[in-house]
């Protein structure tokens, strides 16, 4: 799920370098922390978080298979 | 991307040169001149060469066409392919594939939100702008088949309740087709109400007392 989230990201952005997921999983739920350069944070949430919105609803589709709920953060 | 500067008796053939080298014809490249170079004396004496840097284009069409078979991938959806059809500013990537039903999701809100990204990354610093349909097993004509039903049934709801009937919000090309639908129907008119994500088409009866 790591190397989906950074392919979603990376040519979305001007700083494909700095694109990072970082994860925390426990028993029930995984967390995906995306940290990308500062002058990028706004091409990753979008206008109203519709890129952010997009991007989760992507990694959910992916993610169906399993019972686990999955988070993505952008810091 | 490629990018090398070549050099010739004159402007002209400093970028054949390069042309050649990169296996690539003059619309593909950005052409800077660095040195337009002197003919000099003769021909002979005096005479600079001229050097011109040439840069590949980003073709942007199949950047988006790579960019949704890599995230196919990585979803699980292996072995999908993608084919492109351009027409004019549009451009329509059709996913053909063993789990289409996984890429479209439900209502398509997988294929939408796939489609939204394409387009960013398709019309990424670029002025022009370039439609993205992504598609899948013709499902964008059978969704079409869909709300254009919903939209004569609820039209006939809206009739016989005399009231406006609001349709679940749906994004901008799904909600056109409804109005599109109802346009030239003679006893409801339509409009879309609230701010996107959630804006939804609302049906109203004309002779609403």
């Amino acid at each position: 799920m790591k190397p989906l989230i950074e392919t979603i990201v990376s040519p979305l952005v001007d700083h494909p370098d700095y694109v990072e997921v970082t994860v925390e999983e426990t028993d029930r739920k995984v967390r995906y922390h995306l940290t990308v350069h500062e002058d990028d944070v706004g091409k990753v949430i979008g206008k109203n978080g519709r890129i952010a919105k997009a991007v989760r609803t992507v990694v959910h589709a992916a993610n169906s298979n399993t019972n686990k709920k999955v988070y993505v953060d952008i810091m | 991307m490629r990018e090398i500067t070549a050099s010739g008796q004159t402007v002209e053939e400093a970028k054949e040169n390069a042309l050649n080298q990169l296996d690539l014809t003059e619309d593909q490249v950005n052409v800077e001149v660095i040195d337009e170079g002197k003919k000099g004396l003769l021909g002979v004496f005096g005479a600079k060469r001229a050097y011109v840097k040439i840069q590949e284009k980003r073709d942007l069409v199949s950047e988006g066409k790579s960019y949704l078979q890599n995230i196919a991938l990585e979803m699980g959806a292996e072995g999908t392919d993608v084919t492109v059809t351009q027409q004019g500013n549009e451009v329509t990537y059709e996913l053909i594939g063993d789990r289409i039903g996984l890429l479209i999701g439900k209502r398509g809100q997988t294929i939408n939100s796939l489609q939204y990204l394409t387009s960013l990354v398709v019309n990424k610093d670029q002025n022009s702008y370039i439609t993205v349909v992504v598609d899948a097993e013709g499902y964008r004509e059978r969704r079409k088949e869909t709300l254009e039903n919903l939209a004569s049934n609820l039209a006939k709801k809206a009739m016989r309740l005399n009231e406006e009937v609001q349709i679940e919000p749906m994004p901008s090309f799904e909600r056109k087709i409804i109005h599109t639908a109802l346009h030239d129907h003679s006893e409801v008119s339509t409009y879309s109400d609230g701010k996107d994500p959630n804006r939804r088409v609302v049906i109203q009866p004309n002779n609403l007392s």
